[in-house]
């Protein structure tokens, strides 16, 4: 290998270099800082700084042809790097959400944003894996960083719980992950995604195969939290720091995903028939237990929870079907659903009153007459995530199901749309107690970032429908390269 | 000039209803007087233009709606049938405006009730200037929806709502049959446009509709669905209900709607749809039955009642009873005739019960009236022309027949009736008989009303007699104009409707029908011609009147003959002695009818209680849709249906996530555990469906 190879290589791993060296740099502006207060804020913003950065630089690879680096291991194209800068922008957009709250908290410590920063390493490294290793260092580097965040209110029983069960559930995971992927290598005799197609294209149904990749999917289900491995989720979410969960639900998910599409489209796209029965079953269990589970909950966090686990059920009915539509509908899904519970986190983290943070869903009560501007964003995003039209994430579900319809699935459509009617139950409860209870109690001014990111998106809902076939148009560009 | 008359009164209605804070109630009544009077004055304009210059003509204004065949257009058709509906609407309606002005003078809503007005008279346009059913239809069902906001003006009076609600819900009976008819017509003929529907009637008039398994001859069946509509608008027998109890409206309403307009819109539609009406020989007879059955009926009912307007819708309803005789028996010109002479008089009735309402402070029972014609003496002259015009006051050999308007109109129809049963068409004589008693019923309600208020002793309180007073001359003026058409509308527009001219003046919206030959021969010399197929299927059915249908071949020869003297005595005849006899009752032995109530208890009852029609419906539809409704709510809906829907489903869901929540037990190694059943069944699931 050449110096001159090797420098191209590192230019389509700006961003991640770029997050690597910055990460550690921070860290140690971090220890060196000389008050912790003080240092922490430093940090913070510069980690911000260094996000967009980031994601500016992925943006500006995305002008270029792209291409595999280190021999096939790592792969730049247009999908890698639209999931990247929408990670990095929505670890932005946690980081902005967890600034005030964590002071407040007192747990204002300079780790924070590192790890998010070294979080937001690992996921694009997985986007970009073209490798089995690759995939899982990127996949073990979140992983461990998510772990400690989970945990970070290390003084409150139910965060530190709350971080061990998603450890231990996580390590285990994780151990079916590489089961599954000894079993491929043992099969196929290579770890490159290129080499293992090649495999699959030629091995029809080799059981051996196949279980190497129901091992790895069920791996992947439990970081995009699909049932049945979604058990971690509503403890996760309600034990963690809600700032650590607004971030839970938004970057990491839209990695996993991003790779779970990948995995089963490259490598494995030759076996779509088979697996294709693997993520229906995913699908409809996740669909129910986010619909029919939601239904019970009072805690606003817990709520999210399930919502998420039934939101990534939608995502696999239009990943379900194999096709470049499934991908690019998938992509769509997770922005939109991104922006919508970014927005919903911000309203969950202005749940402030005098005694300190609420999270029951009937402290929202009467919302509508205390604070309507945030009233107003709440109901937006609710109906958003719901699918209401015509709000964007009308659109999302809209091409999820398309791709799913267009493939032949017009069954697993109509059971979509049953559970989705479901789950507009416990969206449209919410607005009813913004709207109809009687107020409770007002809650004291959001800090700056969360006010601005609960507009923002709440308005984002409306104001992007113009702009919808720019994003489609994006979309469609970054997933068309995968699937058949 | 057609829109203006058109639309000049929705666009007033709208500006004096949306607007009516704005600019005040004196702004709306002169925005809705001023459109309606122009409209009437434009429409005498086109009447002139269609019916004397022969300048028939349908105005396409915009597509509404274009569904693969089914093509509908906003028209405006202009021919002389609609011509003389739009003089009648626009005429009566801008009299009506002016009146409310006294009428309503003291009324808080009077924006409101001028904004309504408007509103139902651009309806009623918009009917009778349909050139497609669809059209018809929504005009049909503006003047209902109008004729509910009048009728419930008064809309804190509870009777009142009550009365608005049962008009609506008769009126949704015959406009259900109206549109089945529309639906009938439709998928027998694929087109909705009167022209088009006409102009294939001779090669349809063997087809075969075929319902729920039974066969239906096609035409007889739509002819029979559309004359159910009519039966609900016009009130006729069995829908006849609401009428009577419409009059809990404002009087001035009563008169625009529920005498002069929209209760003749059943008869209008008849006479559009003459062409089918031709050749569905049953369904006539049938009609010539129901008008013949309400003629007698609401008279004999009519006879009973005190309250002034009462007597009067009743009045009402035999008289449109005649006109449906006259249409079923295939005398559309002559009910048309009659229609157009009945709005003057009738109108000129009901605003002079106005009158004396007004004038005796809202009282409107009879028996609290009597001797107050020295108080209100041009009420009392008035009401006594509008009398004698609708009992067919006339001489009937003098010159040709010389009188007040009914007696050309509905002396005519029932003549006209006697020449049909001697041709032997169904029902002919059975009409005729009928429509001599009722006039004698007629002319003896007639004047009990006017004997019972003007005459003899005052019987209500003295506090009303000492403030009793005459009507402002902003009512008296349209009544007087009222009583001019009473007087002179009969004799002038004769020999146009039915008569010499008629042949020239209908052009082709109408049959002259086989009178205006008799009388002065010149029929089919040669100058109405016409080229499509529809028009010639006309003059042939016309020329020979009803020999087709009828098998008539003496008709031709014997005009002379055609009415023997008594026949056209008979009825001024009765009508007299229905004069003389109320005379002897109220006037002459004013104890009598006491004595007589005494007598014939059960029978009065029976006429009070008018045939105790709303009883049986009370009975049967009423209470029978109760006791269907708890049916479907208590059992149907709620067991059944919610217990097994929304309900059941909503209680299973729940079941379902309290489980779900209880599975979410915290423990890691039940999580762990179901991860680890979740991988083999995904492996399970693999395998089955890969065959391996």
């Amino acid at each position: 290998m050449t110096a001159s190879m090797l420098l191209a290589d590192l230019t389509l791993m700006t961003p991640e270099l770029m997050l690597a060296v910055g990460a550690l740099a921070l860290l140690l502006v971090g220890v060196y800082w000389k008050s912790e207060l003080g240092g922490a804020r430093i940090v913070m913003r510069l980690t911000i700084g260094l996000l967009v950065l980031a994601a500016g630089a992925a943006i500006w690879l995305a002008q270029g042809d792209g291409g595999d680096t280190f021999n096939g291991a790592f792969n730049v194209d247009a999908f890698s790097l639209y999931a990247k800068t929408a990670v990095f922008f929505a670890a932005a957009v946690a980081l902005l959400l967890a600034f005030k709250f964590l002071e407040a908290e007192k747990l204002a410590k300079f780790e924070y944003p590192v790890l998010i920063a070294l979080a937001s390493l690992g996921m694009a490294i997985m986007v970009s894996a073209d490798d089995l290793i690759t995939l899982y260092m990127g996949l073990e580097l979140q992983s461990l960083s998510l772990y400690i965040l989970a945990a970070f209110n290390r003084d409150s029983l139910r965060s530190s719980e709350a971080g061990l069960k998603y450890f231990v559930l996580g390590a285990l995971s994780s151990g079916l992950l590489l089961y599954g992927a000894s079993l491929i290598y043992g099969f196929s005799g290579t770890t490159d995604f290129d080499g293992i197609a090649i495999a699959a294209a030629e091995a029809g149904n080799n059981v051996g195969l196949l279980f190497g990749l129901v091992f790895l999917v069920s791996g992947l289900a439990f970081k995009i939290s699909a049932a049945p491995f979604h058990m971690w989720t509503p403890d996760v979410y309600e034990g963690a720091p809600t700032p650590v969960a607004a971030f839970f639900a938004t970057a990491p998910k839209l990695a996993a995903m991003a790779l779970l599409a990948r995995v089963l489209t490259e490598p494995f796209g030759a076996m779509v028939d088979q697996w294709q029965q693997v993520i229906i079953v995913l699908a409809i269990l996740s669909m129910a237990v986010g619909s029919f589970g939601a239904l019970m909950q009072t805690n606003i966090k817990r709520l999210m929870g399930y919502s998420s686990i039934g939101n990534v059920g939608y995502a696999l009915v239009g990943l379900s079907s194999g096709t470049a539509i499934g991908v690019w509908a998938v992509l769509l899904y997770f922005t939109l659903y991104i922006i919508g519970v970014a927005g919903a986190f911000a309203v969950i983290l202005s749940m402030r009153k005098a005694e300190g943070m609420v999270e029951r869903i009937d402290d929202l009560a009467g919302l509508s007459k205390t604070r309507p501007a945030l009233a107003w964003a709440m109901t937006a995003l609710m109906f958003s995530i719901g699918g209401m039209p015509f709000l964007v994430g009308f659109f999302g579900k809209f091409f999820v199901f398309y791709a799913a319809a267009s493939a032949g699935l017009v069954w697993l459509v109509v059971v979509a749309v049953l559970f989705s009617t479901v789950s507009i139950a416990y969206y449209l409860r919410v607005v009813k107690v913004i709207w109809f209870d009687e107020p409770t109690g007002e809650f004291l001014p959001a800090p700056a970032g969360v006010a601005f990111v609960s507009r923002a998106t709440g308005l984002a809902t409306v104001l992007l429908l113009p702009f919808m076939i720019a994003l489609i148009t994006l979309v469609v560009n970054a997933g068309g390269g995968l699937g058949g | 000039m057609a829109y203006l008359v058109v639309f000049a009164p929705l666009i007033a209605s709208i500006i004096a209803g949306l607007f009516q804070k704005q600019i005040g109630d004196r702004a709306a009544q002169i925005i809705t007087t001023g459109a309606t009077i122009s409209a009437a004055l434009a429409s005498v304009y086109l009447l002139i233009d269609v019916a004397y210059g022969g300048n028939a003509r349908t105005i396409d204004i915009v597509s509404w709606m274009a569904v693969g065949q089914f093509e509908v257009n906003w028209a405006i058709r202009l021919d002389t049938l609609s011509a003389v509906m739009l003089v009648v609407i626009t005429s009566v309606s801008s009299l009506v405006h002016v009146y409310s002005w006294g009428y309503m003078a003291d009324d808080p809503h009077r924006a409101r009730f001028f904004s309504y007005l408007s509103l139902f008279t651009f309806a009623m346009l918009a009917l009778v200037t349909a050139d497609n059913f669809i059209q018809m239809f929504f005009g049909w069902e503006g003047v209902g929806l109008a004729s509910y906001l009048l009728i419930g003006f008064y809309y804190k009076k509870e009777s009142a709502n009550a009365a608005a609600i049962k008009a609506f819900v008769t009126n949704r009976v015959g406009d259900f049959g109206f549109a089945l008819g529309i639906m009938a017509t439709f998928a027998v003929f694929g087109t909705v446009k009167f022209d088009e529907v006409f102009a294939q009637i001779p090669e349809m008039s063997g087809e075969i509709l075929t319902v729920f398994g039974m066969n239906f001859q096609a035409l007889e069946l739509i002819a029979f669905l559309l004359f159910i509509g009519a039966m609900g608008k016009s009130a006729q027998f069995f829908l006849h209900v609401w009428l009577p109890d419409a009059m809990e409206g404002p009087t001035p309403v009563s008169a625009l709607i529920h005498a002069a307009t929209m209760v003749t819109a059943g008869v209008f539609l008849v006479c559009r749809c003459f062409p089918i009406y031709e050749v569905a020989p049953d369904t006539s007879a049938f009609i010539t039955f129901i008008g013949a059955v309400t003629a007698l009926f609401a008279a004999t009912v009519g006879l009973a009642q005190n309250d002034i307007k009462r007597v009067i819708a009743y009045s009402t309803c035999s008289q449109l009873g005649y006109m449906f005789f006259a249409a079923g028996l295939g005398l559309y010109s002559a009910a048309m005739f009659h229609l157009f002479t009945h709005a003057f008089f009738k109108a000129l009735l009901f605003l002079g019960a106005g009158s004396v309402i007004h004038g005796l402070h809202h009282e409107q029972d009879m028996r609290n009236m009597g001797g107050i014609y020295k108080l209100l003496p041009a009420t009392w002259i008035l009401m006594i022309i509008g009398t004698l015009a609708l009992t067919g006051v006339g001489l009937p050999i003098v010159l040709g027949g010389l009188g007040f308007a009914g007696f050309y109109s509905k002396d005519m129809i029932i003549e006209e009736a006697f020449a049909m049963g001697t041709e032997g068409v169904t029902f002919g004589m059975f009409a005729f008989w009928i429509g001599i008693t009722a006039a004698a019923l007629t002319s003896f309600y007639s004047w009990r009303l006017i004997f019972m208020t003007f005459h003899g002793k005052f019987r209500g309180k003295e506090e009303t007699l000492k403030h009793a007073h005459e009507s402002p001359p902003v009512m008296l003026v349209p009544l007087v104009l009222l009583a001019i058409g009473a007087l002179f509308a009969g004799g002038v527009f004769k020999s146009d409707f039915v008569a010499k001219g008629a042949q020239s003046f209908w052009g082709e919206s109408l049959p002259a029908g086989a009178y205006s030959d008799y009388k002065y021969g010149d029929y089919g010399s040669g100058d109405y011609t016409s080229g499509d197929s529809y028009g010639e299927e006309d003059h042939a059915d016309e020329s020979h009147s009803e020999e087709a249908g009828y098998g008539d071949e003496a008709h031709g020869d014997d005009h002379s003959e055609r009415h023997p003297t008594w026949v056209l005595v008979l009825p001024v005849v009765v009508s007299a002695g229905g004069f003389i006899l109320a005379w002897y009752f109220y006037m002459a032995n004013p104890h009598l009818p006491g004595r007589i109530a005494a007598t014939n208890g059960p029978l009065l009852r029976f006429l009070q209680n008018k045939w105790y029609f709303d009883e049986i419906y009370d009975f049967i539809f009423v209470r029978g849709t109760r006791a269907l409704g708890d049916l479907f709510w208590k059992v149907g809906d709620e067991r059944i249906i919610d217990g097994g829907g929304p309900n059941g489903i909503a209680a299973t869901v729940m079941a379902g996530a309290r489980r779900l929540a209880r599975m979410q037990s915290g423990f890691v190694y039940h999580y762990a555990f179901v991860m680890l059943i979740g991988v083999v069944v995904l492996a399970l699931v693999l395998i089955a469906g890969a065959g391996v």
